[in-house]
């Protein structure tokens, strides 16, 4: 069975203080079309919200919006974060360990992305001069071995 | 605008910081100040429950490993309560909780503290 996606929501933000909170609300709606436990919900908001907060505070784009575009299917939500920034290479970034931060005179951030990949099932990120596509998918869990295997 | 509040007791060497709100990059400021302010004062031990806080971003929770390495330089202890599952699960991730213990309730942490 191919999981068929059902909806697809978009939303344009503004990147002002507290905006990213405000897109968590749509999460919280979208998810009751989801068989998600709460505790996945609330991982999803706060993936969403590490990767507004970084287009917010590293795209330097010049529209100052980002688009959120949510895919509903029966047993997943598919969210792609869209920002028309500078850009970035994921591949230089290095992993963050607490071990290289505590105790350092070093920046102690570098963490969203590495919470972003915990948080979700699947993390893709498409990025050049044009900006960046930050896509993430969250699998229920009753459905989540079976979409796994599918794709295998 | 997001409210954020704190409500601080104080008792002998330690206190517990009970947050209400969005831990930000203003959250965790706002945490920060008040524990550093306590620390100067001669406090060593910090009980901070999150219960009314269950939402935070990376930027809030660097500003808490900087104040974490600060308690642990002046010899103290910092400990989190009542975290969800998810806040639970970043600390976690970031390998915080290997300097910062988290346990169930404010009176479970205390016991732990005396023990320490
Ligand atoms: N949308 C984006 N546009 C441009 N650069 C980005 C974008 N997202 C991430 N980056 C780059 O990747 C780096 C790592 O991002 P990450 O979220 O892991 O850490 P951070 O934002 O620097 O700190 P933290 O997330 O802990 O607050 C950023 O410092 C930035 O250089
Ligand atoms: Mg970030």
């Amino acid at each position: 069975m191919t999981v068929q996606e059902i909806k697809e929501i978009m939303l344009t933000v503004p990147m002002i203080p507290d905006m990213e909170l405000a897109v968590t609300k749509t999460v919280e709606s979208l998810s009751r079309f989801i068989p998600f436990t709460g505790d996945q919900v609330d991982e999803v908001k706060h993936a969403i919200i590490e990767a507004c907060m970084n287009a917010f505070e590293h795209s330097r784009s010049a529209d100052c919006r980002i688009l959120l575009v949510f895919k509903v299917g029966p047993c997943k939500l598919t969210v792609e974060i869209v920002d028309h920034g500078k850009g970035f290479d994921p591949a230089l970034v290095e992993d963050p360990k607490i071990e290289n931060k505590l105790f350092k005179n070093v920046r102690k951030r570098g963490w969203g992305l590495k919470l972003m990949k915990h948080l979700m099932d699947e993390v893709d990120i498409v990025s050049n001069r044009n900006g960046t596509v930050v896509r993430m998918v969250k699998y229920a869990d009753a459905y989540r071995k079976e979409a796994l295997n599918e794709s295998v | 605008m997001n409210q954020f509040n704190i409500d601080i007791e104080h008792t002998g060497d330690y206190a517990v910081i009970r947050s209400d709100g969005y831990i930000n990059n203003l959250g965790g400021e706002k945490i920060s100040e008040e524990c550093c302010r306590l620390l100067e004062s001669g406090c060593r031990n910090f009980i901070l429950n999150l219960e009314k806080s269950p939402i935070v971003n990376s930027i809030g929770v660097s500003i808490l490993i900087e104040l974490i390495e600060r308690v642990l330089e002046s010899d103290g202890k910092l400990v989190f309560t009542n975290l969800t599952s998810t806040i639970a699960k970043t600390f976690r991730i970031m390998g915080l909780l290997q300097y910062a213990g988290a346990f169930p309730d404010e009176l479970t942490a205390l016991d732990e503290i005396k023990k320490m």
